[in-house]
């Protein structure tokens, strides 16, 4: 299997991995892995360690919302302006340029329905480029990033068979 | 009669119930004894199980449950669908380069267990031989037996990789040797053959006319080389019954689905006596396994990945505790030797579970040559892989002390 591509997969399903087990894992010495690793930071194929967080167990939920947006493009400005100035938002999670009836998806985080409201009226609504907004409320997260946000299941294997 | 000697009568009767010859004398699965003990445990860390820790794919469980929704639950073809048999063809002829005809060349089965059986029966005689090379799958030798032929073992060594050498099965052909039985990538040592080995044993089999039986249910679970099915081997495809499924490939063992493939006699054989026997494997299985074969390649890829990761763990694990290790290039096996120890097999898996509570299978299991090995299955997760070394490491380290003591 390709190193970089097993290493890779190994980091994505588990950051907080030593190098001594990732290297286990491939069967080749921790400095290959380390420089591997290395390598990947510095090109920006790892962007960053990050942790899926279930916030509504620790009663300290937030609110999310996607937003869809149509954009107008003039000629200077292509997506990338609009997106740019959108992305610098704190409260903006993650930006998407997409296909269908919209061009543009967000996620926004906030402490209630409201901030988030007033966020996307005050904040994005009011960019020039952006010609609507459609805010649909997460009411609740399955899954998120590949991972189950509730307990997965658990068939019972007999302990020994041939 | 008069009453007393009813009630005696009575009371013996169960014991009087005569099981058959070939039945008693195969004695029961040594893994048996092991499951028992392990029912009474808590806390046990499993590496005692031949199948995969993950659960079937969704997307194939999915179908299943298409399947059944759609009222498919009426009996199929004795062969099996048509549908699946024509995948497995296509399969096989980009994967393979063999060209099998799905109208007469594939059955359908139950598992490669049932098929094992069924081409056993097929083909034997009273007291017809087969050539069956040690260690291995446990029902092997049974199946022989039971279809009333006697089982031929062959040792295979660690030395030579626990690949079987065309020496040794010419050393052992007789004028009834009917079959040779081979199982590459193999349980439970994890050995594989290379194309060349494999034509060796092509060469023993076309000289005396021999049908080569290969298990090759773990073929997809090759990591170092790459799989070569017996039957592509020059002028073996009419005299090969290749015997392949699901269960490991695609995590399915429970769905009970598998299909041997071979010249149409033999198959038309084994049809006859699946069709009386069987009638057809599961309906849900079946479709199941058409998605397997359609849309399940990239899900497999990802288990076999992250299988040939706990290779290396569990291998260089084993390997740091001081228990030599076979490097299998396959399967899901890591075969350790713990002849270091002074313990047999037996004495080491039976107190490595009722001190540390973690299941392995004792080497002897799988024949004799299994002796002084243990079979540590690592279709577990690797949490569990690194707590079972961890507990093996400890245990080592227990016996050790008691030999110091002995010495002293």
């Amino acid at each position: 299997m390709d190193l970089v591509r097993n290493i890779l997969e190994i980091i994505e399903n588990d950051p907080k991995i030593e190098i001594s087990e990732i290297a286990a894992l491939v069967g080749r010495p921790d400095a290959d892995v380390m420089d591997c690793i290395d390598q990947l930071e510095k090109d920006g194929a790892i962007r960053k360690y990050k942790t899926v967080i279930d916030w509504d167990k620790v009663n300290n939920g937030y609110v999310y919302a996607i937003i869809e947006i149509k954009v107008s493009l003039e000629r200077e400005t292509g997506y990338n302006v609009v997106a740019d100035r959108i992305s610098r938002f704190p409260e903006v999670r993650s930006v998407r340029l997409i296909s269908g009836d919209h061009d543009i998806s967000l996620t926004v985080r906030g402490r209630s329905m409201k901030e988030v409201a007033f966020f996307v009226a005050e904040k994005i609504a009011t960019l020039p480029q952006v010609q609507s907004t459609a805010t649909h409320f997460v009411l609740k997260t399955y899954k998120e990033d590949g991972v189950m946000l509730h307990e997965p299941e658990h068939a019972e294997r007999l302990p020994i068979v041939a | 009669m008069n009453q007393n000697m009813q009630s005696v009568f009575r009371s013996s009767h169960k014991r009087m119930i005569r099981i058959s010859d070939a039945v008693r004398s195969v004695p029961p699965s040594g893994i048996r004894r092991f499951f028992d003990m392990t029912t009474e445990l808590e806390d046990v860390i499993s590496l005692g199980v031949g199948e995969p820790d993950f659960v079937t794919p969704w997307h194939i469980r999915e179908t299943c449950i298409h399947a059944l929704e759609s009222g498919y639950t009426s009996y199929t073809t004795n062969q099996g669908l048509f549908e699946l048999r024509k995948e497995i063809a296509d399969t096989f002829r980009r994967d393979h380069s063999v060209d099998y005809d799905p109208d007469s060349e594939i059955l359908i089965t139950t598992g490669v267990s049932e098929g094992i059986d069924l081409v056993m029966r097929s083909i034997l005689n009273r007291g017809d031989e087969v050539i069956v090379p040690e260690p291995c799958y446990v029902s092997y030798t049974p199946t022989v037996v039971f279809a009333g032929g006697v089982p031929v073992t062959v040792s295979t060594r660690i030395e030579n990789g626990f690949k079987v050498t065309s020496e040794q099965i010419k050393g052992k052909i007789t004028e009834k040797t009917r079959a040779i039985l081979i199982n590459y990538p193999n349980n439970p040592t994890g050995a594989t053959m290379e194309k060349k080995d494999l034509e060796e044993i092509a060469d023993v089999a076309i000289e005396h006319g021999l049908i080569v039986i290969s298990d090759e249910i773990y073929d997809k679970l090759t990591y170092d080389g790459k799989h070569t099915c017996f039957s592509s081997l020059n002028g073996m495809m009419d005299t090969t019954v290749v015997f392949n499924g699901f269960s490991k490939s695609h995590a399915m063992t429970g769905l009970r689905i598998g299909y041997a493939l071979g010249n149409r006699d033999i198959i038309g054989a084994m049809t006859k006596i699946h069709q009386y026997t069987m009638l057809c494997a599961p309906v849900t299985s079946q479709m199941a396994a058409i998605d397997a074969l359609r849309n399940g390649r990239e899900e497999m890829a990802r288990m076999v990945r992250e299988y040939d990761r706990r290779r290396h763990l569990i291998i260089n694990g084993l390997n740091k505790l001081g228990l030599d290790c076979f490097w299998g290039k396959g399967a899901f096996y890591a075969f350790a030797s713990i002849e270091n120890t002074g313990l047999t097999s037996d004495e080491f898996a039976e107190r490595l579970l009722l001190d540390k509570h973690v299941a392995v299978v004792p080497g002897n299991v799988f024949g004799n040559s299994g002796e002084g090995f243990l079979r540590c299955s690592y279709a577990a997760s690797r949490d569990d892989i690194k707590e079972a070394l961890l507990r093996i490491g400890e245990f080592l380290e227990s016996i050790q002390r008691v030999v110091q003591y002995n010495v002293a």
